[in-house]
Order: structure tokens, then sequence, then C-alpha cells
């Protein structure tokens, strides 16, 4: 076993990232299947990364007790923004929630005394184990799954396909869209406090909006469809910078190059399980319905 | 069962409805019929809480549907199509219709994420219910296809069972047989007349005065934003300002006597 010890002391910090990253992605993704493009989940990360941190660092509160704070306070947050800002839809939402993004960030970088302001928190005891991000995956994904398969799921994919069609079958559709911004929230508050116990140092740049955008690249390119997607996704965006290591200078450009690649030839993402069964239909038993062959 | 009294709806300067009362009574049939822009769609807007009314009230069995949410209002028991047809296109027919129970599942969050009994209990049984009312409007067999790779005509039929699934004691169709060929329109009003004998309520909205007069046991008519007429098919027909309506008038005192 001597080469996975080799292999965890160089490289355990990128795997328990990607399963962080992996975390934020699906946080997003619960909005995503809801139809919201909400673009406050680096910001999440962040209000958890930081309550989490101080607990530990000011209070010495216990591990866990820090991990609940840091899912509990951005949750709080959203449920309170969630009731003006989920009114809006589309690139509106988005803009308000990006806006609500930076007003954290400025906050974080002005409250010196508290959040020690740009220069972050130094320090932060490192108690994040790999089988706590592994356990924190775990239960969110069986979460999710579960949730997917239930009438919570169901009145999420019916409100993104149509808010009005929903609400006339029933759905508390407000209701619903809170319930997935709140628990999008607590996610990206998780991954925040975890992450915060395994890095060391957090700081307010961290959670901007280049945080953002990557926590909706990983979503989207590993596809929307299921929770599947998202964490193939942040396994490809994690690791795609260390595998092309050895390109040096181009690394970047090649980096953007593929992703560029993927999403033009997959618009729907690399899990697309509509697609895969297309292709094991290619050879089919029985011939496609004729009202199929119409359209 | 449904009651309007006086309801008026503007948008800004614009009058869209006047004064509309009608009464739509418990286990019959009702039709709503108008030329283009009389404001039909309106109406069931402002009944199912998407838009509320500038004044007058909307009484569903006595209580009062205006400031209600969309979703209470479904609850209540109102469901409803839409002329642009609104189904779920990326769900399978089944999860569309599945969606229409939402509010008749009542398993707790525990039970849904332990998959207990009660869980696995009422989905089953909402999967069955929802195969039945596929059967209803004769698309059981498409049950796994997906929703948008239905024909036209069929989508109409499913956004049906979908409404049905809501478990509606009044339901409201918004010109089912828009876009229909003729054979489709028999085909669906039909179906329509065995959904009526299973003791639904309709109110529909339609064009088509065959497929109208053949289904309504009371039909009104809108015309700007105001009902000028209301009565059984035969009267409607008969009735001078709904022929003015529909086709203009061909000499103003002929029709001012007639309508004396």
């Amino acid at each position: 076993m001597e080469w996975f010890d080799n292999f965890w002391a160089v490289y355990s910090n990128l795997v328990l990232t990607i399963g962080i990253n992996a975390l934020l992605a699906l946080s997003i993704w619960l909005t995503l299947s809801c139809g919201l493009l909400a673009m406050a989940n680096a910001a999440f990360m962040g209000i958890g990364a930081y309550t989490a941190s101080l607990l530990t660092m000011n209070v010495g509160a216990p591990f866990p007790v820090a991990l609940a704070g840091g899912v509990i306070a951005p949750t709080l947050v959203a449920l309170a923004i969630g009731g003006p800002t989920l009114r809006l839809s589309g690139v509106y939402l988005a803009m308000a929630t990006l806006g609500f993004g930076e007003v954290v960030r400025v906050l974080i970088l002005n409250a010196e005394s508290f959040t020690g302001g740009a220069l972050g928190l130094n320090g932060i005891p490192q108690q994040t184990q790999w089988w706590h991000v592994v356990l924190a995956l775990v239960v969110v994904l069986l979460l999710l799954w579960r949730l997917r398969r239930s009438r919570i799921g169901r009145a999420f994919e019916a409100i993104k396909e149509d808010g009005v069609a929903a609400s006339l079958m029933g759905i508390g559709v407000m209701a619903h869209k809170m319930l997935a911004f709140a628990l999008g929230a607590a996610i990206a508050g998780l991954a925040g406090a975890l992450n915060a116990h395994l890095t060391f140092f957090i700081g307010p740049s961290e959670f901007g909006f280049d945080r953002g955008v990557d926590i909706l690249t990983m979503a989207i390119l590993g596809g929307t469809s299921g929770p599947t997607g998202p964490v193939l996704g942040a396994l490809i965006v994690t690791l795609l910078p260390e595998l092309l290591r050895g390109f040096k200078d181009f690394r970047t450009m090649l980096n953007g190059a593929i992703l560029v690649l993927i999403v033009l030839f997959l618009p729907k993402g690399l899990w697309d399980p509509l697609r895969f069964r297309q292709w094991f239909a290619r050879a089919p038993r029985k011939p496609a319905p004729a009202t199929v062959g119409e359209r | 069962m449904l009651k309007l009294t006086q309801v008026s709806k503007r948008f800004g300067g614009l009058s869209v409805l006047q004064d509309v009362s009608f009464d739509v009574p418990a286990g019959s049939v009702f039709g709503l019929i108008g030329p283009n822009g009389a404001g039909k769609t309106t109406v069931f807007n402002l009944i199912t809480g998407l838009l509320a009314p500038s004044g007058g009230t909307i009484e569903f069995d006595g209580r009062s549907l205006v400031g209600v949410a969309p979703h209470q209002i479904t609850r209540r028991g109102l469901g409803r199509t839409f002329q642009n047809i609104r189904i779920f296109k990326e769900m399978s027919l089944l999860e569309n219709v599945v969606v229409g129970m939402h509010a008749h599942l009542t398993y707790g969050v525990p039970a849904l994420l332990f998959s207990l009994p009660g869980f696995r209990a009422q989905e089953r049984a909402s999967h069955a219910k929802a195969l039945e009312l596929l059967s209803w409007v004769g698309l059981d067999h498409k049950a796994s296809d997906v929703a948008d790779n239905l024909s036209y005509g069929d989508q109409r039929k499913l956004e049906l069972a979908r409404a049905l699934a809501t478990e509606p004691r009044l339901l409201l169709l918004d010109e089912p047989v828009a876009g229909m060929n003729s054979g489709e329109k028999v085909e669906l009003m039909a179906l329509i007349q065995r959904i009526a004998q299973r003791g639904y309520t309709i109110f529909m909205i339609e064009h088509d005065m065959r497929f109208v007069m053949g289904l309504c046991q009371r039909i009104a008519v809108l015309n700007f934003g105001r009902i000028i007429a209301e009565g059984t098919p035969a009267e409607i027909q008969s009735n001078p300002a709904v022929i003015e309506a529909y086709l203009g008038r061909e000499d103003d005192e002929a029709i001012a006597e007639g309508a004396r």
C-alpha cells in the first residue's frame, strides 16, 4: 500500500476538492432542476465557510457544531432573500442573485475586525477528514435521488417546464422554488464549511463571480438531467487542469477549448440518459411507433 | 356550482370584461362562446386565479375564489386545460398525469426519504390511477412515451387526462378541439360526453358551433367583454343578437325589429 500512501500524500487535497466541487455542483443543480438560474451559490458557500470557520476559531465550537452552523446560516439567508428574488425568472433572477453575491463579498471584505477583510481567515484547523467529504456527498446524493423520485421532484420538474401549468396542477410554485433555493444554499454552505476546514485559509475573493461561474460550469457540463451529471462535471472540471499540467503555458487555453468542445457537441451535458437510450435503441427490436416518426 | 357576478377586468384603460354574470349549474355541460377577442380566455384566467378581477365576485360552491392562489383553487376542485396546449413536454405521459395528483399525495418527508410503505403504496396507487385516466382518453398504450412526441390531438387528450388527475368537480376546457380535424373532433366529442356522464361538471370555451351545440345544455355568449345572451342551444341559435355578433347585421332596422 506504499504507492497509495504516496498518492494520497500528493493528491489527497485534489481528491477532496473533487468531492467538495461535486457538492457545489449539486447545490446549483437543485435550483436548475426547478428552472431557476440562481447564481448565489458561491456566496452561500462563502457564508457557510465563514460561519463555520468563525465558530471553530472564535468560539472553539466542536467540528459538528461548526458544520451545522455552516449549513444553517446560508439557509436562513436564502429564506430571507428568496421571497423577493424568486419572483424573478430567467436572466433577471441570475442578475439579482449575482448582485447578492457581490454584496456578500463586499460585506466580508469590509467587516475586517470580524472576517479579516481582504487578508481572509488564516490558520483554520484542518479538521475535515476524507470520510467527512465522502459521507457528505453520499448523504446529499441519496437525499437528492429520493427527492427526485417523489412528488417534490416531480413538482420541481413541472415548474421548470411550465410554472403556470404546474400551479394549476395544485403545486405551490413559490413554496417549491423556495425549498429548492434554501436546500441548495444548505448544500453550498456545507461544501464551504468542509472546504474551509480543509484548506487552512479562506478569503473573500474565493467566493466571488469566478467561483459562481465555475459552479455553474460544472453542473451544465456534466448535464442537468439528474444528480449524476453535476458530479461528473465536478470531476472533469477539477481534474482537467491537473491532467493538462504537461502543456505548461497552453494549459488554460486547452482547458477552455475542451470545455467549449464538450458544450458544442453535447449541449445537454455529458450525462444525458435520453441520448444514451437513443444510442442503445439504434438497433431496436421493434420499429419506432408511427407517432414518433411523424415529427 | 360556479357563479360569476358582475365580473369586470380592465388592463389599464382597456376594458376587457364588463359586468359578466352567469351561473354554471352542477352536473351540466356549460358553454361559453363568442367571437375572437371577446374575452373568453380572460374569463378562465380570472376563475383559475391567474388574473385578479377588477370588480365583481367569483364563487365556487359558495366560497369566493377572488384573491385565492391558483394552486389553492385547483385543490378546491377546479381543473383546467389550455387553448395553447401546456403539457410537460419532456416528461412521459404517465409522469404528466401523476404530476396532476400532486395535491392528493399526502406522504411526508420521512416517508419519501426512506421509501417507507406509505410512500410506496401511494406512489403505486397514483401510477395505477394515472394509467386508468390515460385509458379514459385512449392513450394508455403510450404511457411511457415522451409527451413531446405525441400528435397535436393526442397532446390535447393528454392535457385532459392530466386535468382529470387533479380530481376536479368542475372541469374547464379552453377550446378543446382547436386545430383538430373533423375526425378528431367527433372522437373528442364522444370522449367529453363520456367524462360528463361520469359526473364531472364541464365548462368549456369553444369556437366550433357544431361541437358546442351538440354537447352543451346551456350556453352563454360573450361579445366585446359583455354577455349578450344566455340559454339553451336552440335559444342561442335563434337569438338575433348572437347572429349579429357572429355574422354582422344585414339590415339595421330588420335586426332592431327582431330584437324588440
